[in-house]
């Protein structure tokens, strides 16, 4: 057998798994987005579909929404997370129950977090009844809406509680590599312990941060069961809105999931052009 | 060098804040599976009861058959992940070739992009090969998540496996079979271990795509879980909820000793 023959036999499978399966499904969903699909009859390709999807101001709000879910729960995890990463570092007590819940709760689905939040801080989830119990509040209606609320602090509170154990772990495998030398080279020529944090492991920190953080802007950015979940009705995160019109008893919506898949899609791509990048751009500063 | 002591209290009370918010939402979950009403604003049920474990176990609400149907999907989804994986993963992790930078952006690319993107289009396809609402489409539809994890730390396996004591047991008489079963298989197991129960673990977790391309007929215990969820049913929601993340639970503690803060495949177990 020629090499070339044998490494095509290794590859071509996943290639062909990958490639059939993800590129297909993309391929198809940019067709059907042109309301091209020679299949069924649909053999003139137009860009309706977008100039309705972008010209729609519920379309336009439920981007900013999307875009402020996964921007605000991503930075406030990366910053949460680092500080518990330094905290775990420093502290012999604690630390191995720290890393432990970090790696049992990356094994937790999402969808059972996004529930546990509901409960907490729903109008008459556990926090509402605290509330009562100090006297804060004497009926769940004054408990402030929390989940199924406009500004989405429920959805970003299940993200904040499921991506700071990820990005951690990725911070604490790196710190590990990196060791403490350089800080302590920079203690010793007189830096404050912010100084020394701030100007040599947070730059070597931040290539692993970024790489987590645009994983984790991604997949909230994305995702569809946890805003169907804990969001408001109105407006609705973006995949919620996809497959809430390509679910549409009327067909000829279709194409607008489509082209909402799509602008999905180009977003996710963006991010890890720009996210590839800021990293070569660091790397080579 | 010790701190000074409100430094080291202000700590104490981060560390214990932090373990505090990590298993908040499991609090609720695990208390509701055995509470008997339990309305506002009581801190606490009044009764409580195994209602709801006895009801989740029973056959009315199809959780034992969800079970069964999520367990079946990993599984098949993570042998074919295996079998096409780990191939790729000794091309990519030992081999160079023209156009292997092209060949990883295509097995990274579904790690970014969102399924519901990919599965809006896959459906059109899917349809037409009859593969909605099967049981088979959505084992396929899974590969789309898992195959690339496998992909990844198979290479990563492969890139410290040297071929050397391959072409040894060649030289020595070994046939292709029995230089694969005694010398690369017993090298590369823990590392098909460890990425098989990753993908085991992406699979059980999926929810849109088992929704978009099983089409609500192919019922696994998050779309399960989902519909009581949202039925208000929070004994019941509960006593899945625990059912749903023990396999995870497990697979944590038989992994363990395999990993250690510094695992890169680590990262594997996070989502989708």
């Amino acid at each position: 057998m020629t090499s070339r023959l044998r490494l095509f036999l290794m590859l071509a499978p996943a290639v062909g798994v990958i490639g059939l399966l993800f590129g297909g499904g993309l391929i198809v969903a940019l067709m059907r987005s042109f309301n091209y699909m020679p299949v069924i009859g649909l053999t003139d390709p137009n860009l309706q579909a977008y100039g309705r999807v972008l010209t729609d101001p519920d379309f336009l709000l439920s981007f900013l929404l999307t875009f402020h879910i996964a921007f605000t729960s991503t930075v406030i995890a990366a910053i949460i997370a680092t500080a518990a990463a330094l905290l775990i570092r420093a502290t012999t007590t604690g630390r191995g129950i720290i890393t432990f819940l970090f790696q049992l709760n990356l094994t937790i689905p999402h969808i059972v977090g996004a529930i546990g939040i509901l409960y907490l801080f729903s109008q008459s989830g556990t926090f509402a009844r605290l509330g009562y119990a100090a006297g804060l509040i004497v009926r769940p209606a004054d408990f402030p809406a929390l989940v199924f609320d406009p500004a989405a602090i429920g959805i970003i509170l299940h993200y904040i509680w499921k991506e700071v154990p990820f990005i951690g772990v990725v911070i604490l495998a790196q710190m590990q590599t990196i060791g403490t030398d350089h800080e302590a080279t920079a203690r010793s020529l007189g830096a404050t312990p912010w100084q020394a944090f701030r100007h040599t492991l947070l730059p070597m920190l931040l290539p692993g941060i970024t790489a987590a953080s645009v994983i984790c802007f991604a997949f909230a950015f994305g995702a569809y069961e946890i805003p169907a979940l804990l969001g408001a009705s109105y407006p609705q995160a973006l995949p919620v809105l996809a497959y809430r019109s390509f679910t549409d008893v009327d067909l000829a919506s279709r194409p607008d999931a489509m082209a909402m898949a799509v602008i999905i899609t180009c977003i996710s791509a963006a991010l890890i052009w720009a996210y590839t990048r800021a990293l070569r751009a660091m790397v080579t500063r | 060098m010790t701190a000074p002591l409100w430094f080291r209290v202000l700590r104490g009370l981060a560390t214990a804040s932090l373990i505090i918010w990590l298993i908040l939402p499991l609090i609720p979950l695990v208390i509701w599976s055995f509470a008997k009403g339990w309305r506002f604003p009581s801190l606490l049920p009044q009764e409580w009861t195994l209602r709801a474990w006895e009801i989740a176990f029973s056959d009315r609400t199809g959780v034992l058959e969800s079970l069964w149907v999520t367990g079946a999907i990993a599984m098949l989804a993570t042998a074919l992940a295996v079998l096409i994986g780990v191939p790729a993963g000794r091309a990519l992790g030992q081999l160079q070739f023209r156009g292997k930078s092209a060949v990883q952006a295509l097995i990274l690319a579904p790690l970014i992009v969102p399924g519901i993107a990919v599965a809006l289009g896959l459906h059109a396809v899917f349809l037409q090969l009859g593969l909605t609402n099967t049981f088979a489409g959505v084992v396929l539809v899974h590969l789309i998540p898992t195959l690339p994890y496998m992909i990844i730390i198979m290479t990563g396996i492969f890139a410290n496996h040297d071929p050397s004591f391959e072409a040894q047991a060649r030289t020595l008489g070994a046939t292709p079979w029995q230089t694969f079963r005694y010398i690369t298989l017993p090298a590369i197991l823990p590392g098909i271990i460890v990425g098989g129960l990753f993908c085991f673990l992406v699979s059980w977790s999926q929810y849109i795509l088992t929704l978009l391309i099983g089409g609500g007929r192919v019922q696994t215990l998050p779309l399960l879980l989902f519909s009581f969820a949202t039925s208000g049913r929070n004994d019941l929601t509960g006593a899945i909820s625990i059912i749903y993340i023990l396999p995870g639970i497990l697979i944590l503690i038989l992994t363990a000793r395999h990993l250690t803060g510094t695992h890169p495949a680590l990262a594997a177990m996070v989502r989708r």
